[in-house]
């Protein structure tokens, strides 16, 4: 029964992550005030970039790095679009999301004779796992620790997106320009450079979470493996309230769904539960949470509309 | 007056011009502002002057002219280079930040920290209690924006530019959204300001502010610059007439009128606002016949959710509107249209007009569907031009012709359709919301002789308004709405400005 709790709790542990880089991704750029519905297309490239360095390298935090890059080269076409040229930021972020995936298909074919699914990496040159050994295996603490080191990654970066955004004087900075841009402005603060700023991160977090999933999770990149991730990244942002830790909260929360998902899905389970069934259960619960809990009170207040200087 | 230094120019703007495309905002402008003095700017809406104030604080740059600060010249490329030169400047719509609080706000962009770019929250909110010590300016560092009143919004302002060392302080348009005692306030510390060194240059259009408060005025036309006055010597009418290029009456013309019956009967309104709180809270009023029933008040205190509520905008939680005896209560928008309620909205270009609609086509907004403008689903043009085309010789509009898009008329002629729309149904109600917001001289006196003559036609008509003095001016009666009752009402001839505005803070006695 506890080795059944903590292979969920493990579980939840491990699909939270891509989630958690992504809504932390989601986090940063809204509340410099540019909506990025584009995660999911960051999350593809960066998966897709992850596993391609990470096979023909062989060393994971190589990948790890190009992928963030990838996401935030991507990240740096939406802030071009949606703060230069002031484009309507969903439809900036939607064009992403065809491109994402778009490139991402063309580089895997390109680079793995034609495939649209890249070479498994070899397990010794996935990410490491720093706790590995340390428990017994297939222990209580074996389940929930023994983790990849994305996964603590991931958490650390909660932290540190939280200082920075409501401890330093960036952070300050990046709410006053997300909530009215015009006042910081007046006082000096360059709102175009910090919305940049924000959203090539947004992107590098994003591509982080897609490679938290092909170089961690999975070994390769394939076509469905993001499938709304990004997505469901965006409404635990939302349902969040906008903040890092709630940000957290609730992609633990989907997270957790996913785990559960396993478990009763492994052979041998009590209940006989139809596999097709179970996979929506991650689906369901965002559409129910973006339905029944969330109202606009939390955005940052100028979420979604381009800073025009000295308009009239 | 004893406080300027006339041998300190602080300012010196030399032939500032500015043209937007074909439109010239300013034309020529000359302004001196020695050191210690509280410097008026006078205009109408759109004559240049927050223009003006906009180049000088390096928001726009000028398409020709020089400036100097304290006698040396200086191209101001954008308000960091203003700020170095001592230069800060209050916003009429405030720029603060509403969920941070008045010390974050105070210290953006000139944050105190330490290691690693962490904010110094201690520091921070020992500097805003310092400076707020030394100019008299009591703020609480530590509540947020949207917890505090407008007034002390405006402190934050002040207080953001004195932080930023400021020596010369615009303040555009700073009364807009006081009550009189806290506009009384903001003139005992623009005096203080001075009496320390700092000089002041005020953008408004209201005289009586400018006879109570400045040492000059420089009054600007179109544009362009017609005068530079010492404020003692003159007068407000001689000041008025140069604002506006004319005479001009602010006496609103009336005789004395019996009024009638009940017209307009409200009874224990409640209604909700978009946050789902009780915005008006049992609200009871008559408004007679024959008679102009004013509604004095500071803004937020129910005024817009009454408003949308008597015209069907707004679901009422509980109480009655009758009109006449008929019951309104949450009718349609048009079923109180044909109840005989007419009514001019708050906001002009969102809720009285289709911007993109030609001036014709918004003049039959309310009775499109009817004869002879419509038959059997098709528009009569025709028809409809021609209704247009004699309200407009009829009440004015400029320019005569009936086809052009309403977005491209001046407030005023937009608020001339309204008007002419809504008395041409010959309501028995007229209800009218800030109608004079944002309006010149000219337009104002138009819009006052519109409401008195639905009065005189014995009509009953409401006025809601932010400014007293139009509230004093036109109505027979006062109302005073105070969170979302009313807390007193006077005659308007027995009313004086400073009992009216301890009602509207909330001090008033219940009558």
């Amino acid at each position: 029964m506890l080795d059944s709790l903590g292979f969920i709790l493990g579980t939840t542990l491990m699909y939270s992550t891509p989630l958690i880089y992504a809504a932390l991704g989601g986090v940063i750029s809204e509340n410099s005030g540019v909506v990025n519905i584009g995660l999911e297309g960051m999350m593809t490239i960066g998966a897709l970039i992850g596993a391609t360095v990470g096979f023909y390298s062989g060393n994971p935090w190589l990948a790890f790095l190009a992928a963030g890059l990838a996401g935030g080269g991507l990240a740096l076409l939406h802030a071009i679009a949606s703060v230069t040229f002031e484009a309507d930021q969903v439809v900036s972020g939607i064009a992403m999301n065809f491109l994402g995936p778009g490139i991402a298909l063309f580089l895997s074919r390109l680079f793995f004779e034609g495939a649209t699914m890249t070479k498994a990496i070899p397990s010794g040159n996935k990410m490491p796992r720093p706790l590995n050994g340390v428990f017994p295996r297939n222990s209580f603490f074996d389940f929930i620790f023994n983790q990849y080191a994305t996964v603590y990654m991931a958490f650390f970066l909660v932290f540190i997106l939280w200082y920075t955004l409501y401890r330093t004087k960036l952070g300050l900075r990046i709410r006053a320009v997300g909530e009215h841009p015009r006042a910081a402005d007046t006082l000096g603060v360059n709102v175009f450079r910090i919305r940049y700023l924000c959203v090539i991160l947004s992107g590098v977090l994003a591509g982080f979470g897609g490679a938290s999933m092909s170089l961690a999770i999975v070994s390769n990149f394939r076509p469905t493996l993001v499938s709304g991730h990004g997505f469901i990244a965006l409404a635990a942002m939302i349902f969040g309230k906008w903040k890092p830790q709630g940000a957290m909260w609730a992609c633990l929360l989907f997270g957790a769904s996913n785990g559960l998902v396993v478990y009763l899905g492994r052979p041998g389970t009590p209940f006989e539960i139809s596999q097709s069934l179970l996979s929506m259960i991650p689906y369901v619960i965002t559409l129910v949470v973006l339905a029944g809990f969330v109202g606009r009170a939390a955005a940052p207040a100028a979420v979604g509309t381009p800073y025009e200087k000295g308009e009239r | 007056m004893k406080n300027i230094n006339f041998d300190h120019k602080v300012v010196e703007m030399k032939n500032i011009t500015k043209k937007f495309g074909n439109f010239t905002a300013n034309d020529n402008i000359n302004l001196t502002v020695h050191k210690g003095e509280i410097h008026a700017l006078l205009g109408e809406n759109g004559a240049g002057k927050s223009t003006l104030m906009n180049i000088l604080y390096g928001l726009y740059q000028p398409t020709m002219g020089e400036i100097y600060i304290n006698g040396e010249k200086t191209n101001i490329t954008d308000p960091n280079v203003a700020i170095k030169k001592g230069i800060g400047m209050v916003h009429q719509h405030f720029m603060l930040v509403e969920p941070f609080t008045v010390a974050e706000n105070i210290v953006l962009g000139m944050e105190p920290t330490s290691t690693l770019g962490t904010m110094n929250m201690k520091k921070a909110v020992k500097n805003v209690e310092d400076i707020s010590k030394q100019y008299g300016l009591h703020v609480k560092p530590n509540e947020k924006i949207q917890d505090i009143s407008v007034g002390m919004q405006q402190r934050v302002e002040i207080l953001k530019a004195l932080y930023r060392g400021a020596d010369t302080l615009i303040l555009d348009e700073p009364t807009a959204v006081l009550t009189p005692q806290e506009i009384k306030e903001l003139i005992q510390i623009m005096r203080n300001l001075t009496t320390q060194g700092k000089t002041i240059i005020i953008i408004t259009h209201k005289l009586k502010e400018i006879k109570e408060a400045a040492d000059y005025c420089t009054i600007i036309r179109r544009g362009k610059h017609v005068d530079t006055v010492e404020v003692k010597s003159t007068t407000e009418d001689e000041l008025a007439s140069k604002m506006v290029g004319r005479e001009v009456s602010f006496k609103v013309e009336k005789e004395q009128k019996q009024r009638g019956d009940v017209g307009l009967k409200i009874e224990n309104l409640v209604v909700k606002d978009n946050r789902g709180i009780d915005a008006v809270r049992g609200l009871s009023l008559e408004v007679h016949v024959g008679e102009i029933l004013g509604v004095a008040g500071v803004d937020g205190n129910g005024q817009t959710e009454l408003i949308e509520a008597l015209t069907g905008l707004r679901s009422i939680t509980s109480g009655k509107v009758t009109v006449n005896g008929n019951d309104v209560t949450n009718k349609t928008p048009k079923e109180i249209f044909q109840n005989k309620i007419a009514s001019i909205p708050e906001d002009r270009q969102k809720r009285g007009l289709v911007l993109d609609y030609t001036i014709a086509e918004n003049m039959v907004l309310e009775n499109y569907g009817e004869q002879p403008f419509s038959k059997n689903g098709i528009l009569n043009k025709l028809e409809i031009n021609k209704f247009a085309k004699d309200l407009i010789e009829k009440f004015d509009v400029r320019p005569n012709d009936e086809t052009i898009k309403t977005r491209a008329l001046s407030g005023g002629n937009q608020q001339k359709v309204i008007i002419a729309r809504e008395v041409t149904n010959d309501p028995d109600i007229l209800i009218a919301a800030q109608p004079t917001r944002g309006l010149d001289v000219g337009a104002i006196e138009f819009v006052h002789k519109s409401l008195v003559r639905q009065r005189d036609n014995d009509k009953a008509v409401l006025l809601v308004s932010l400014e007293l003095d139009e509230v004093m001016n036109v109505s027979d009666r006062i109302a005073v709405i105070y969170e979302g009752k009313i807390v007193g009402i006077v005659d308007a001839k027995d009313a004086d400005e400073k009992s009216l505005g301890l009602m509207m803070a909330g001090g008033g006695s219940q009558q």
